[in-house]
């Protein structure tokens, strides 16, 4: 397989693990009109998670999952019930400031009882492949790939075949006006949030098992979370993921091709722009707030 | 504490009160009158520093003031400072104050903790000796965060608010320039262990020392020396380089690239990274696809030296030799991080080695390892960088029966210094006048000498085993 074939492949592969780390930011700002800055946070802290269970209790990362997603989902709950619902005017701004004291909390947290060393989560899986035409495909990347499109696919049809899924696309419609139908607005919020974090298990998990975090690796993947659901639109499900592999498959044809210094002037070139002349994302702005 | 300062004129104050200050260049103790204050000029600039512990908050005010605005300032300074003066006795005990700015969180967290515990180390063995000219050493930390412009920050405070007597340096090229800024505008002295970029040597401040024995392009010529000894018929006949656009591991590579092109090696690929690009897949699959028989990383951190190994073992590609300009420099980090099967092979370049029968070597690795615990194995490189800055400062003030730094700088230029990476020497750029370097393999989960000929312990392991 040449190069250029090998890194589209492999740019559709890691963009769909970057959109399963960003369903969570793009389902909160389209529900709870909340930008979660704390999203990068949580993917990390996750990661701990499934490293932490691996390297003290000998458990696969992947079966951990059984674990860390209800965990994760506890702490949105916490979260939840702690910061984000006391926010009642502005939400939007407000949200962004807390967030990011949340994201900042957490991460002293996490430094304090993993010091500041990187770490990686290690499996059979992590180095296994698969030939495919000349190109051996990381297990890593495609168990990812299955696993994004397991957990988002789950999403879609909570969302669109679910009574809670129609309460909730009720209540974004009109907040008031469910209310006023006797949709419990304040359930249904707190159920999202914690759904959204709860999800970032494994999004935490496979970003661990691709590459070395440390708690200061939050900075830069909440920029890049941030970036894909700029594009896609914010609260736009299906525009993250459109977004999050179309960015990776442009990032990585530039760098094998060109030169991996504009693959990252790309980036965030590519954002610059769209901010500029498309500010509701690719999506645009009836799909801004659809989940 | 906060510093005032006005003009050339600068003081120090805590709970309201001058501790001291100096005026046009000289130190006004406190209770001391000084006529300066009389000249008032007819417009003067207010600067308030509200001291920062690193991951803390710089606030800087500036403000023209009016010369009654002054003159009132600078008075209540002196009448808030009366009284405050401390007996001569009392300062000539006091300790010498050296200061330094670290990466203690964020990127460089791992090489700021290691560069930290060396400099520990060095204050231990130098109080335990009696301290320097008699007084006993104080290290003051601060935090810089990984940031260039906390690292400026930092040494505007230790410098200019917290008065050290001396300066030693922070972490990395991008880290080093903001320090030697600040140094050259006060006149410290400032030695560095890990600021060998050219873009450092380019602010042409002699009182600039990189604490090593060869300037950073140097670092990996060995490589080439190393290929060139082996038959021609065994040698590699291509390479594939990539390197981070770090100050530091840039300007590593040409020289080498050079030298190989030369010997007839031929170049498959070169690209550069940016340092903050997470991920490395594009570039590791781009250099597997060339199947060059050597590859030569500028890396800055074991994270990338583990992402170029993953990938190249996924994609079941085994170079013949493979070398990274930092990253298995650490020690048992880098073997956790890869495990230790997949470090088998490795070369690095470094300045010290625990085998190395360098000035005090021997007595460093005992102290460390009682101080800090594990084998002369497990001691990163950051530890013995950071304790011969220590050495030479030592040195420097033996020779010169003084703490000025003017005087240490004068004598910097004029003399060899012994260390435990061996014999030091520094051009007026502060680059070392040397181009000793090892060249290290790792073999069996430990470090050897692999070059120089008259310092090897081990021979080349060639080709280095398939990665686990």
């Amino acid at each position: 397989m040449s190069l250029v074939l090998g890194s589209v492949v492999l740019g559709i592969l890691s963009g769909g693990i970057y959109a399963l780390m960003a369903v969570g930011l793009t389902l909160s700002f389209g529900v709870l009109e909340v930008v979660n800055i704390a999203q990068g946070m949580f993917v990390i802290a996750a990661a701990y998670l499934s490293y932490a269970l691996q390297r003290y209790w000998h458990i696969d990362p992947l079966l951990g999952l059984v674990i860390t997603i209800p965990v994760m989902f506890l702490l949105g709950l916490v979260v939840e019930w702690s910061f984000i619902r006391r926010l009642k005017q502005d939400r939007v701004m407000l949200s962004i400031l807390v967030s990011w004291a949340v994201a900042l909390i957490l991460e002293g947290v996490v430094g304090l009882i993993f010091a500041d060393d990187f770490r990686s989560i290690h499996s059979w899986y992590v180095t296994a492949t698969v030939p495919v035409f000349g190109l051996y495909v990381p297990d890593i990347y495609l168990i990812g790939f299955a696993l994004a499109v397991v957990l988002m696919g789950l999403v879609y049809l909570l969302v669109y075949r679910s009574r809670f899924g129609a309460a909730l696309r009720a209540m974004v419609q009109n907040r008031e006006a469910a209310a006023l139908l006797g949709i419990d607005v304040q359930r249904i919020s707190t159920l999202t949030f914690a759904i959204a974090t709860g999800l970032t298990a494994a999004g935490g998990m496979l970003f661990g098992a691709i590459q070395a975090f440390n708690a200061d690796s939050n900075l830069d993947l909440i920029s890049r979370l941030l970036i894909i659901v700029i594009l896609g639109g914010m609260g736009s499900m299906g525009g993250a993921l459109v977004a999050s592999v179309g960015l990776l498959v442009a990032v990585n044809i530039i760098a094998v091709t060109w030169t991996p210094n504009w693959s990252t002037f790309f980036f965030f070139g590519i954002t610059i722009l769209v901010l500029v002349f498309r500010p509701q994302g690719f999506f645009g702005a009836p799909a801004a707030r659809k989940v | 504490m906060t510093s005032v300062k006005v003009c050339c004129m600068q003081y120090v104050i805590a709970e309201g009160r001058l501790l001291g200050g100096r005026i046009g260049g000289h130190a006004v103790g406190a209770g001391r009158k000084c006529a300066a204050m009389t000249a008032a000029p007819a417009s003067v600039t207010i600067d308030l520093l509200i001291k920062s512990d690193g991951g803390g908050i710089l606030l800087s005010i500036r403000r023209q003031a009016t010369t009654a605005m002054f003159a009132l300032t600078a008075s209540s300074l002196l009448i808030a400072g009366c009284g405050t003066a401390k007996p001569a006795a009392q300062a000539a005990q006091k300790p010498v104050t050296i200061g330094t700015s670290l990466s203690l969180s964020g990127d460089f967290s791992g090489d700021g903790k290691s560069i930290e515990a060396g400099y520990k180390l060095w204050v231990d063995q130098v109080n335990k000796h009696g301290g320097l000219l008699g007084r006993k050493v104080k290290l003051v930390v601060l935090n810089d965060d990984s940031s260039t412009q906390q690292s400026l920050t930092n040494y505007s405070t230790l410098i200019g608010t917290d008065h050290v007597d001396l300066v030693f340096g922070p972490f990395s090229s991008p880290l080093t320039i903001p320090a030697e800024q600040i140094a050259k505008r006060y006149g410290y002295l400032l030695p560095d262990p890990a600021g060998g970029a050219p873009s450092v040597f380019a602010e042409n401040y002699d009182g600039y020392a990189y604490a090593k024995p060869a300037s950073v392009p140097h670092n990996l010529l060995g490589l080439g020396n190393l290929l060139m000894s082996l038959p021609a018929s065994e040698r590699p006949k291509t390479v594939a380089y990539a390197t981070s656009n770090d100050p530091f591991t840039e300007p590593q590579l040409p020289p080498l690239r050079k030298e190989l092109e030369a010997a007839g090696m031929r170049t498959l690929y070169y690209q550069v990274f940016p340092d903050e690009t997470p991920d490395l897949q594009p570039e590791a699959l781009a250099i597997a696809q060339t199947h060059a028989d050597a590859v030569v990383l500028g890396t800055t951190s074991v994270p990338q030296v583990q992402a170029f190994v993953q990938a190249f073992a996924q994609q079941h590609y085994n170079p013949k030799v493979i070398v990274a300009t930092s990253g298995p420099d650490q020690g048992s980090a880098f073997s956790s991080a890869l495990g230790v099967a997949n470090t088998e092979g490795f070369l690095v370049p470094i300045a010290w080695t625990p085998t190395a029968n360098s000035y005090q070597n021997k007595q460093f690795i005992q102290a460390y390892i009682a101080k800090y615990g594990g084998t002369a194995a497990s001691i990163p490189a950051d530890a013995p960088d950071a304790y011969c800055v220590g050495q030479l400062v030592q040195e420097l003030v033996t020779k010169t029966h003084s703490l000025k730094n003017a005087d240490l700088i004068k004598a910097l230029h004029a003399n060899t210094f012994q260390t435990v990476e061996g014999p030091m020497s520094f051009q007026m750029d502060g680059a070392p006048a040397g181009t000793h370097m090892f060249l290290v393999q790792w073999q069996n989960g430990s470090t050897k000498i692999v070059w120089p000929k008259d310092s090897q312990q081990a021979s080349l392991e060639y080709p280095k085993p398939a990665w686990h």
